[in-house]
């Protein structure tokens, strides 16, 4: 839990312009999540978007999304992310990077 | 009425940069298409900045190009568990007028580049995601379809500088998803401190800039490396390692960033910073043997979405503003001549790439992933042994040097055997040669 909280004070820095219209990925069968033995979007997403929760399955939340692209890699072998850009202007928004 | 354009050019990093500006300066009525609020709001670098490939396309760069720090000291560390074991490269020859190599911060680079190309007449679009190619009934390349309304835009030929997700190329069905074995993922943060601070510590003058490559336990075994820059008013510190390494590992990549932070030869040089910003991106690192299919009736793919980086030696943006603009030159000379854009006619660009260091250097560390990957002692048992070979050595405890020198043989041959260090050896070798 100690790494969730850290990872969310590292994202607060940065700047997104959210589209609340339209999660860009997302989960197409929770089944196969429950069924899917190490789960590794959970432990891969770099922004922690993707937790375990109750039913044995995994809850995307893209808030702290930054669009990365590895939770897609993760999953090839399963395919069970869609995964798209936000639409343009939208996202994370690097001051920096 | 349907907008047409000679060339459409997907993306504003350094490979679309160096396309849509060869083709802008040159005359040809292009358009450049940029998912982000601004050129380089999706975009992430550690970041150095080889000066080579820029002056070749944009000789008077230092004229205006906001660079950081110009590198006079290049140091490469093997972390240890409290320690480390590295080499230093220091020269006055790098303290020159037109230096080699810059840190950067990569925001600011591509909007400096936007500027550029909006000078010599490239028209620069951002807010405007590409989501597919638009194709004729032979498959030839035509134009893009955006996200914006009416988003349909034609053109002669499509440059796809996408970087490394590619997802156009995907979704047409010209390269198949990356394995995992073939990308990195790396996070990194800028923390921001008093310049002075920064001169202390790594003792440099004004300008004067430090890079830090960062190799051994701090990735957990897994293949990967680390970095810590200096910026003038800032530090960026990332790591990285194979995705495949992550997905089979439990530990998350920002807990691995921390845990380098907490590092204790890490901690003193960057205490007191304030973190300002947290990026993620992913790094082709598949080599050779991962380069897709370049060219086709219509298209040419550029950059990270053509899998050119050169992991081993830590250059990407180089090798993008190279194939940049060897495809904006391929487009020149057809169009100069009258020829289409052809698969056929195309493959001039493959042949430039050929001929360049970019395809002569990747081909030339073909193995090198592979191996990488498949030889975890590089990440976990080589680290400790060589830190602990240097303390045996450096401890003055009165054991005579010859005794401690087959300590250290032991300890290596323990955790490796003879033959495991050996064909540890000849694989590095074949590697690199
Ligand atoms: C942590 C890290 C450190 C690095 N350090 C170095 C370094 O020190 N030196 C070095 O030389 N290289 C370094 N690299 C590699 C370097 O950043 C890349 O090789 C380089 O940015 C590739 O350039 P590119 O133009 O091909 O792709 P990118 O820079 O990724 O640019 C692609 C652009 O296309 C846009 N785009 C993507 N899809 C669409 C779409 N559908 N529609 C519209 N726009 C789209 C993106 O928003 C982006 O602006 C590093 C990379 C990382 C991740
Ligand atoms: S890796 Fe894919 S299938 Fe497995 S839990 Fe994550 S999203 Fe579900
Ligand atoms: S794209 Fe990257 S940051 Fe976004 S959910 Fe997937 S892994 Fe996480």
């Amino acid at each position: 839990m100690s790494i969730m909280v850290k990872v969310e004070e590292k994202l607060y820095q940065n700047r997104y312009i959210v589209d609340e219209s339209r999660p860009h990925i997302q989960i197409k069968s929770e089944e196969v999540c429950q069924s899917c033995d190490r789960q590794a979007c959970t432990f891969c997403c770099p922004a922690a978007c993707y937790s375990k929760n109750e039913t044995g399955g995994v809850t995307l939340v893209t808030d702290g999304c930054l669009e990365c692209g590895t939770c897609r890699v993760v999953c090839q072998d399963k395919g069970n992310i869609a995964w798209d850009y936000p639409r343009g202007g939208y996202g994370i928004s690097y001051k920096f990077g | 009425m349907v907008e047409k354009f000679d060339a459409i050019v997907i993306g504003a990093g350094p490979s679309g940069n160096a396309a849509t500006y060869t083709l802008a300066k040159q005359g040809l009525k292009v358009l450049q298409l940029e998912r982000g609020e601004y050129p380089g709001a999706k975009n992430v670098q550690g970041g150095i900045m080889y000066s080579h490939e820029l002056e070749k396309i944009i000789p008077d760069f230092r004229e205006d190009c906001p660079t950081e720090r110009h590198i006079i000291e290049q140091r490469v560390w093997l972390l240890g568990d409290d320690n480390y074991v590295g080499t230093n490269y220091r020269s006055e020859a790098f303290n020159t007028d037109k230096p080699n190599r810059y840190t950067i911060i990569r925001a600011n680079i591509d909007k400096w580049w936007g500027e550029r190309i909006r000078k010599v007449g490239g028209l620069q679009i951002c807010e405007t995601t590409v989501t597919e190619l638009i194709r004729d009934a032979s498959g030839k390349v035509t134009g893009v379809r955006t996200d914006r309304e009416g988003g349909e835009i034609h053109a002669d030929v499509v440059i796809m500088a996408d970087g490394v997700n590619a997802l156009l190329a995907k979704r047409a069905g010209l390269q198949t998803e990356a394995a995992p074995e073939n990308v990195a993922l790396a996070v990194k943060e800028i923390l921001f401190i008093d310049p002075e601070l920064i001169q202390q510590r790594f003792g440099i003058k004004e300008d004067e800039g430090v890079v830090i490559e960062i190799m051994g336990k701090v990735t957990k075994g897994m293949c990967g490396t680390a970095f810590l820059y200096t910026n003038k008013e800032s530090l960026t510190i990332g790591i990285g390692c194979l995705i495949s390494d992550f997905k089979n590992g439990d530990c998350p990549p920002y807990k691995m960033l921390e845990d380098l932070k907490k590092h204790p030869v890490i901690r003193p040089l960057i205490e007191g910073a304030e973190m300002k910003e947290y990026a993620a991106h992913m790094i082709p690192e598949g080599g050779y043997k991962a380069i897709p299919q370049l060219y086709g009736d219509g298209w040419m793919v550029v950059g990270d979405a053509a899998h050119f980086n050169n992991a081993a030696h830590r250059e990407g943006s180089n090798l993008a503003m190279a194939s940049g603009r060897m495809a904006a030159e391929t487009v020149l000379e057809l169009k100069a001549a009258g020829k289409p854009f052809s698969a056929g006619n195309l493959a001039a660009y493959k042949t430039k790439l050929d001929d360049s260091f970019i395809i002569k250097d990747l081909k030339k560390y073909r193995e090198l992933p592979g191996i990488m990957h498949g030889n975890k002692q590089f990440f976990g048992a080589y680290p400790d042994e060589i830190t602990a070979a240097a303390h045996n050595w450096f401890t003055v405890d009165s054991v005579d040097k010859k005794t401690k020198e087959k300590a250290i043989m032991k300890a290596f041959v323990k955790r490796r055997s003879v033959m495991g260090l050996v064909g540890d050896a000849i694989k590095l070798v074949r590697a690199v040669r």
